[in-house]
């Protein structure tokens, strides 16, 4: 079943690979939202290809890890994520958000082999994460289940009620990782409405923290691994990302959320990261 | 055989645009491809504006997506009456209805989806059970939002608040007449629910549309049925009655905007002028504008009668023209129901 799980440096090439793939289908596809896939690629590059227990020729595997992008707007990078993991040809890609695809605009547990939860109406993928995490241990099962949740996402009342269930049941099965990007759908999380301290409130909830920098690989693969074995308390890594990473026009732009890049502004993006890991 | 031209009878349409007329006689297989149109979310959007200068009580609430229905221009006009409350939508609901308590008329924007379903139990027992003067603007209203897929399209967003009590449902065709709705919602005493297309639509009429909450509009004369369709569904309407002309099929067009209450005189008028009636609406078959229509007759009127609408499915990602084709609810679909009710007249 599995490839053998990457390096680090194999880790990064491969992030890249799926930022291209981000900004090439997003753009095919005319709309979707670019910016909070960029600023979850790395976590979810480390997951499905080394972190995660999963089997793409097999997607319903019923021991396998389980990963729900709750912020399921940011499906292209799930997407891309999945076709070069091989649980579909990434022919698949050009084809999001049209009639008939696979890829519909928010994840599809129906449509897209691999994706273990339909998500797309924030707030909700974490509580299902949390009820498949409780299946875990009334089954004794040894899978782990992991969900990225965004910042603007917490604001969601219900994502607390999950941290309470999730402390309350000692979840250790369960590792949430927050994409902090700081932007939100109309402007900055800040004046929005603001969400900090973060890693206090966690703490608050009884969950164990982790803080990292979102796309440094090396802390992103040790702070999953670390994750696995805390016990008796579900674990959240406070990501510290940027939103649209590694495209210069798209970093930290509001409108970048949900905008799709013309053919110029995908040539340059599709520069901008291939330099970035020289190729 | 009549050229289409020659059947196409200005004289039957009543507040139609003729840019809209003409873009009809010109060609039925896209008439409105070049027409002006524009998502009715945005005609919320101005018209709450011009609401704002003339009534200080009214205060406009966001739940992160302003950006998109482009009510942060209210908020640039007016910040000290613009309240952004994050992902929140429950909380923002039920704060609208503590700030109705005290006078204000409080706007509470967001996508249909999140208004009706996230936020219901907010919606029912703090905002419809009181009978306070909240006004929930929903945009993304039945499956208009294309592209973004099911978990966007409110298919079900008429029903639901045609469900509840002391609730008042509307769904304008275009912008100009959801512009009126606005501004009569604010004059209407308790909740107004709107209901907002994603997807660019029509501007069929104009502002001296004679817009009047829970008074249907026949838009075009016609004595073999009669088509009643609200939203984005009158535009495709428009269409099948021209299809049907052609075909020597005289059909009315009742633009019913306010679901509820329900302009009963109007559509029996219909019933015993026309003897047959389509319902169409891009929301599900069950508990919308073709149930309440349904209703009406069967207790009152029976006549054949056929509704169209999404049936018992969700819908999927797609550009918005072809999502409705492949969910039975466009013109074409229109065109046949009304045949099959006109040959049901026996
Ligand atoms: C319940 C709900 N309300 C509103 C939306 C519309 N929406 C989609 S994405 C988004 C902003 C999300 O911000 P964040 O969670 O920070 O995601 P990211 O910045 O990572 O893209 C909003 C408001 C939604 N999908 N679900
Ligand atoms: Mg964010």
């Amino acid at each position: 079943m599995p490839q053998s799980p990457m390096s680090v440096e194999e880790l990064k090439r491969m992030a890249a690979t799926i930022r291209c793939d981000i900004i090439e289908m997003v753009h095919i596809a005319g709309s979707g939202h670019p910016g909070g896939s960029l600023s979850a690629t790395d976590i979810v590059t480390a997951l499905y290809f080394r972190v995660m227990r999963v089997d793409p020729k097999n997607p319903d595997w019923p021991d396998r890890d389980r990963f729900i992008l709750s912020k399921g707007h940011a499906c292209p990078v799930w997407y891309a994520a999945l076709a070069e993991r091989g649980y579909y040809d990434k022919s698949h890609l050009g084809t999001l958000r049209q009639l008939n695809s696979i890829l519909q605009g928010h994840a599809d547990m129906l449509k897209t082999p691999g994706v273990d939860m339909t998500v797309g109406s924030l707030g909700q993928g974490f509580s299902a994460g949390l009820g498949m995490a409780l299946s875990g241990k009334l089954r004794k099962k040894d899978y782990h289940v992991w969900v990225v949740i965004g910042d603007g996402e917490m604001q969601e009342g219900a994502v607390w009620e999950a941290a309470m269930a999730g402390a309350k049941w000692k979840l250790d099965n369960l590792t949430t990782i927050l994409d902090l990007n700081g932007l939100q759908n109309d402007d900055f999380v800040d004046d929005i409405m603001p969400i900090h301290p973060v890693p206090d409130k966690w703490r608050a909830f009884n969950w164990h923290v982790i803080e990292i920098d979102g796309h440094n690989m090396d802390e992103v693969v040790s702070a999953l691994e670390t994750a696995k074995t805390i016990k008796d308390k579900p674990t959240i890594i406070v990501a510290h990302t940027v939103k649209g990473k590694g495209v210069s026009f798209m970093e930290n732009v509001a409108a970048w959320h949900g905008q799709a890049p013309t053919v110029e502004q995908m040539d340059q993006a599709l520069a901008e990261i291939c330099q970035q890991v020289g190729r | 055989m009549a050229t289409g031209m020659d059947r196409l009878e200005t004289s039957v349409y009543h507040h139609v645009r003729p840019e809209i007329i003409s873009a009809l006689a010109a060609n039925l297989d896209d008439p409105f491809a070049e027409v002006e149109k524009q998502p009715t979310r945005y005609a919320y959007a101005e018209a709450i504006i011009e609401l704002g200068e003339r009534n200080p009580d009214v205060v406009v609430l966001d739940a992160d997506v302003a950006k998109s229905i482009k009510t942060h221009e209210f908020a640039q006009r007016f910040p000290e009456r613009s309240f952004n409350f994050g992902i929140a939508e429950q909380n923002m609901m039920a704060a609208a209805a503590g700030m109705a308590t005290t006078g204000l008329i409080p706007y509470a924007s967001t996508y249909a989806v999140f208004a009706t379903m996230r936020a219901l139990d907010q919606v029912r027992n703090s905002i419809h059970y009181p009978g306070l003067n909240v006004k929930i603007a929903a945009s993304h209203g039945g499956i208009t939002p294309g592209p973004d897929g099911v978990t966007h399209q409110a298919q079900e967003d008429l029903s639901i608040m045609r469900s509840i009590a002391n609730s008042t449902v509307i769904a304008g065709a275009d912008s100009p007449s959801t512009k009126l709705a606005v501004w009569a919602a604010a004059e209407w005493d308790g909740p107004v629910y709107l209901s907002f297309t994603r997807d660019p639509v029509p501007f069929l009429f104009d502002l001296d549309y004679p817009f009047e909450i829970g008074k249907a509009v026949t838009i075009r004369e016609g004595t073999d049925a009669t088509i009643i369709a609200n939203r984005d569904i009158v535009c495709q309407s428009l269409i099948a009655a021209e299809r049907l002309a052609r075909k020597g099929v005289s059909v009315r067009v009742i633009d019913c905007h306010t679901v509820k209450p329900l302009d009963v005189e109007t559509i029996l008028q219909a019933a015993e002028e026309t003897g047959a009636i389509v319902t169409g609406e891009s929301n599900v078959i069950n508990g919308g504008l073709g149930s309440a229509v349904a209703e009406v007759l069967v207790e009152n009127f029976p006549i054949p009668m056929k509704r169209i609408g999404v049936r018992d499915v969700f819908a999927e990602s797609g550009p918005y023209l072809e999502v409705i084709k492949k969910y039975g609810v466009s013109s074409e679909h229109i065109v046949d129901a009304v045949e099959e009710v006109v040959a049901r007249k026996g």
